[in-house]
């Protein structure tokens, strides 16, 4: 099994037509992807090697039975897609935009939860979600995941995504589903979302999961793990060394005043009874430890 | 980007938010000459970014031209916690009767904007919240229906303001979060909020973060930009669009990606060395942004060794090995450079790097050991 996307998953992709959303949307279809449709305006009719394009999310969906939605279109524009998406009958979407104001995700996820509750968003400026040999929407190269479980990844970071799934594949360890969370102030799906989902699967045994600094995410998921999760978790949060007040990067992460900062983040994790790992190669050796003990 | 209090209150003038009268001033001829138009007493105030001015000797009462010269003289080149004043904001001293604080931020755990007020302003809000919570009156505002005057009178009231400043400060709040949502600040804080005594209510400080992913849409940001970066590295950065925050140590960081590379100072901590930068090349690192960044972290004195961490996804890592090569030829780079490729393409990568490897050109199969070899080259 995995968790909310696999193998009967049908896709369309927002920005299809563009050049990051035809790279993207592509190379997910050659993964295996059931890439059934793209949306762009006023081009609908047309087709990107093969894939047909609609005008609209409402006539991509009536036409392919679409489920998913893939929004690759630049930050000014993508908080109208995301709700195009919800209000076309999409019930999960992911985002890979950066650059969106903070503002308007404030006000996008608001409006899927107060009008949209059966809506999933995932993102925005994230990498995308995998679920290893049957569907990978986003840009995360599938190349570096393993089909068959037993672990499932869940990453508020890019390419640290990147370098869990690899620390596992490398060892001959699986994955049931890898979520990038991603990095920005107001994601649309947080780690006790995909924790919860990962706890419910039955194929998935152990959890890695890796934050950063900024935010209060992980003590929130600590939390949340030490009451509800019977499954083992190995966790690495990144920026340790970071400076109080400078932004890394995403415009989540920052720590401000006393808040957000690794070693609280990491406490808090090993409070809660997670196997908490100073650097990468260091979380992927202890779960292959995990996982082999089983 | 944060605003210095000068450009805070002239963003809160565009968003109709009442400030002292007064004007910026470089020069302590222009201080005076600030102090005369805006009328005595005037507070001379140093601008940094950087909070315990006051403290500092960087705030300064003055009632004549005699005492204003002597404050600008002295604030003008003070050096505050490392950051050295280079400009005077002059204003009318007020006379106050009450300080309050007041600031919108974003509420991240719950993902809505959220007000702080409070009838104890003017120290700092940290130690409010620490010593007298129940001072402080919080209001949960969803981004979708925003903030009425109707709502702000209750707050006002709950917060326990002074009567006869309610109705003001009701009707400045509404403009405040007009500005910090339409003007898209991560935060807009104002401390102290002061009523005076002619019962007038009015921002005495502003303290406003600007968020940068909103610039396209705020071409009056370009005004702030002047004085932005302290820092000569961060400016030449920044001009060649990286992502990059200098720091203090002598291992150079360059990687693909927020994440990876705040793993690699940390990687490169804990095996005994000390990054001199952050550096994300982000995704589709060509020659280009390459040699851009090796030349940012070439001209940091501090460098003694090169760090290269990549994780090939989309980004493939025989384009960034032609990268490096390229850039080689186009800088002259001091230190030695040590790569770790892995990823999309690493293979290839590599590949292409064998030919030129050399005790200035390094690479090593995992970010550990090229943690450790880029740290002891560097001590």
């Amino acid at each position: 099994m995995s968790i909310f996307v696999d193998e009967n998953t049908r896709v369309i992709v927002q920005g299809l037509t563009g050049g990051q959303g035809r790279f993207h949307g592509l190379r997910n279809r050659d993964y295996g992807t059931k890439v059934v449709g793209g949306v762009t305006p006023g081009k609908g009719g047309t087709d990107v090697d093969g894939v047909p394009v609609f005008n609209s999310v409402k006539e991509a969906v009536a036409a392919t039975g679409a489920t998913a939605s893939f929004v690759v279109v630049p930050p000014k524009f993508a908080p109208a897609a995301i709700i195009e998406a919800a209000e076309g009958g999409i019930t999960f979407i992911v985002c890979i935009t950066e650059g969106i104001p903070a503002r308007d995700e404030a006000v996008t996820y608001n409006r899927l939860v107060e009008e949209f509750p059966g809506v999933r968003l995932l993102g925005p400026n994230c990498p995308g979600i995998i679920s290893p040999g049957k569907c990978n929407i986003g840009i995360t190269s599938g190349d570096i995941a393993l089909a068959g479980g037993p672990v499932g990844i869940v990453s508020r970071s890019g390419t640290l995504t990147y370098q869990a799934l690899h620390e596992l594949s490398a060892q001959g360890i699986g994955q049931t589903t890898c979520v990038g969370i991603g990095g920005d102030p107001v994601p649309g799906t947080n780690f006790i979302d995909c924790l919860a989902a990962f706890e419910a699967d039955p194929e998935t045994k152990a959890v890695m999961m890796i934050g950063e600094i900024g935010g209060s995410e992980e003590e929130r998921a600590a939390d949340w793990i030490k009451h509800n999760m019977t499954k083992p978790v190995v966790a690495y949060v990144a920026g340790v060394t970071a400076p109080p007040g400078r932004k890394m990067g995403h415009a989540g992460a920052i720590i401000s005043g006393s808040k957000g900062t690794a070693q609280a983040k990491m406490d808090a994790l090993a409070d809660a009874g997670v196997h908490v790992c100073q650097n990468p190669t260091e979380a992927g050796a202890k779960m292959v430890d995990i996982v082999r003990a089983m | 980007m944060d605003l210095f209090e000068y450009q805070g209150k002239q963003y809160f003038a565009r968003y109709g938010i009442a400030v002292s009268p007064g004007d910026v001033a470089d020069t302590v001829e222009a201080a005076v000459a600030v102090a005369e138009r805006v009328g005595w007493p005037v507070v001379v105030k140093a601008q940094v970014k950087v909070g315990g001015r006051g403290k500092a000797g960087g705030v300064k009462l003055a009632a004549n031209v005699k005492e204003a010269r002597e404050h600008a003289t002295n604030i003008l080149g003070l050096d505050i916690k490392g950051h050295v004043v280079k400009r005077l904001w002059i204003e009318h001293a007020s006379d106050i009767k009450k300080e309050y604080y007041a600031s919108f931020t974003l509420d991240r755990p719950n993902k809505t904007h959220l007000g702080m007020l409070s009838a104890q302003g003017g120290v700092e809000i940290e130690v409010v919240a620490e010593e007298n919570p129940e001072a402080i009156s919080f209001l949960s505002i969803d981004p979708v229906r925003g903030l009425d005057v109707e709502t702000a009178r209750r707050w006002v009231a709950e917060a326990e303001l002074d009567d006869v400043a309610r109705e003001q400060a009701a009707e400045l709040l509404v403009k405040l979060y007009t500005c910090y949502t339409e003007g898209d600040c991560d935060l807009a804080e104002i401390n102290p909020l002061v009523l005076t005594s002619e019962d007038t209510v009015h921002a005495l400080d502003a303290k406003v973060t600007l968020d940068e992913n909103a610039s396209f849409r705020h071409p009056e940001w370009e005004a702030f930009r002047e004085g932005e970066f302290e820092d000569p590295r961060e400016k030449m950065a920044k001009e060649k669009g990286l992502n990059y925050i200098g720091l203090e140590g002598t291992v150079g960081i360059i990687a693909n990606g927020a994440g990876l590379a705040m793993s690699t100072l940390d990687v490169v901590n804990q095996v005994g060395g000390t990054a001199a930068n952050f550096l994300d090349i982000g995704g589709g690192a060509n020659a280009d942004v390459m040699a851009a960044a090796l030349e940012v972290i070439n001209a940091d004195p501090m460098v003694k060794s090169i760090f290269v961490n990549i994780f090939g996804g989309i980004t493939r890592v025989d384009e960034v090995a032609n990268g490096v090569l390229e850039a080689l030829q186009r800088v002259t780079i001091a230190a030695p450079i040590v790569l770790r490729l892995d990823g999309t393409n690493a293979v290839e990568g590599r590949a292409i790097l064998a030919p030129h490897l050399s005790d200035h050109l390094i690479t090593e199969p995992t970010m550990l050991d090229a943690a450790r070899r880029a740290v002891s080259l560097a001590n």
